[in-house]
């Protein structure tokens, strides 16, 4: 069904080298707005992971009854309809998780990653393949928006894991900073996402470009080493 | 879609259109299967989550009528800031009127209005009052959402509770700031005024219509 390199560049490709926050820079409306703290972060991804599991299974499975023409419009169908019965489904059945991850769920259905994933994956690869893409998607968005909800959360208030105790009502936040710590609303506010955001990316790039400094570096060529900078 | 240059251009948009159409279908049924199929549950816990919220303004065993059944439909109402019909909750003890709970506004928040829920006993006491909704600054202004607050042993909101028009005067019933004996956290005033003012005007407003509101029949009709 699935070689294990094919799964490897899936999972590459998702947690690092297309990761959708630092290099595709797509969905950043709930992004920016939700990771005020990193466990929004991670509860907004948890949600998303489960959205374009599904959505990437579903057109990946139905990818050879919709015509080239009316695809887009055929794929919202399919990621609305959906999304909007798995919110129901735990509205109804898990109805404890639906009170911790069900605000984030309506915000993803227009994300446009899940829109990007299944125009761009699912539509073009079978249903395995397509469901680990979306899952591999989503953990990429994981630990990128965990970072940046941890520092904004650090930056702007001091603590950290702040709205644990909606999740798990017997932890706290932890204050990292001294409880003086004047709170800096920049870092709470969109803006403040932006820039932070920026500065991952450019780290991002910055450990890439090292990397791959060092692969060429490594080859015993030694006098190649006069030329590079 | 190899298939495709087969048929003429009516053809195909005929085609396309009836392909797009099944999709249709067979979502929206799929949609409205579990629509139906999650209704009953849904309904179930949004009752129950109603009540999670009014217990936390009035403790459930202070009532003894069936209160989500005794209701009275407000239409909008200015003076609660309410531009939108609402439902007010009756508690009765042993027939006698109890407590009203009901939601008001708080249009001068520092972004927006905040939605609160409050319960004010037929003494005019306040009862209790939670917030359901707001935007204050997140860390600055969202003390007043109990989760939020810092004080964990007496959450800022819950000093509302006891307060009656007739033992705090117009004057008293501010911020300490604005010479009333409020409390609120240094950084963050137009918060707790807005909900204070809010409160004022709620507990004024429920005194002036006490005797109509718990007396008009079920539903205002």
């Amino acid at each position: 069904m699935i070689s294990r390199d094919e799964f490897k560049s899936i999972a590459g490709k998702g947690i690092w080298t297309q990761n959708s926050s630092v290099v595709q820079i797509l969905g950043l409306c709930p992004l920016l707005a939700v990771t005020t703290n990193a466990v929004n972060g991670v509860m907004l991804s948890l949600a998303t992971i489960l959205v374009m599991a599904i959505s990437n299974l579903a057109v990946s499975a139905l990818r050879n009854f919709i015509p080239h023409e009316i695809r887009i419009p055929v794929f919202i169908l399919i990621v609305a309809a959906l999304v909007t019965v798995v919110d129901l489904l735990f509205n109804a059945n898990l109805h404890e998780l639906y009170l911790v991850l069900g605000i984030f769920i309506p915000l993803i259905v227009t994300n446009c990653i899940v829109l990007a994933r299944v125009e761009a994956f699912a539509a073009k690869n079978p249903p395995l393949q397509s469901t680990f893409d979306g899952i591999f998607m989503g953990l990429g968005m994981l630990w990128t928006l965990a970072l940046l909800g941890a520092m904004r959360e650090l930056i702007g208030a001091g603590t950290i894991f702040g709205g644990i105790d909606m999740v798990f009502p017997n932890l706290h936040p932890i204050q990292l900073l001294p409880e003086s710590y004047p709170n800096f609303l920049l870092a709470m506010l969109p803006p403040g996402a932006f820039i932070l955001l920026g500065c991952m990316i450019a780290w991002k790039n910055w450990m890439d470009a090292r990397a791959a400094e060092r692969s060429r570096l490594k080859p015993p060529a030694p006098v190649a080493m006069a030329g590079t900078h | 879609m190899s298939a495709a240059h087969e048929y003429s251009a009516t053809g195909m948009a005929v085609r396309t259109a009836a392909i797009l159409f099944v999709f249709v279908i067979f979502f929206t049924a799929l949609l409205s299967a579990a629509y139906l199929w999650t209704k009953p549950a849904i309904e179930a816990s949004a009752t129950a989550e109603k009540m999670k919220l009014i217990d936390e303004v009035l403790p459930r065993r202070d009532y003894d009528n069936s209160l989500l059944d005794d209701t009275l439909d407000l239409p909008a109402t200015p003076e609660l800031g309410l531009s939108e019909a609402s439902t007010l909750y009756r508690a009765r003890l042993a027939g006698q009127p109890l407590a009203l709970v009901f939601e008001t506004v708080a249009p001068d928040g520092y972004s927006g209005k905040i939605r609160l829920v409050l319960a004010i006993r037929a003494d005019g006491q306040v009862s209790g009052v939670r917030v359901i909704q707001h935007k204050e600054t997140p860390g600055l202004g969202d003390y007043i959402e109990v989760k939020k607050d810092k004080n964990k042993a007496r959450p800022w909101i819950t000093q509302f509770r006891s307060m009656s028009l007739a033992e705090v005067t117009d004057k008293d019933w501010k911020v300490k700031k604005d010479g009333g004996r409020i409390d609120y956290y240094a950084g963050a005033t137009v918060t707790p005024r807005a909900v204070s003012k809010a409160v004022f005007k709620a507990a004024k407003w429920a005194e002036a219509n006490r005797y109509q509101l718990f007396s008009s029949g079920r539903a205002a009709k």
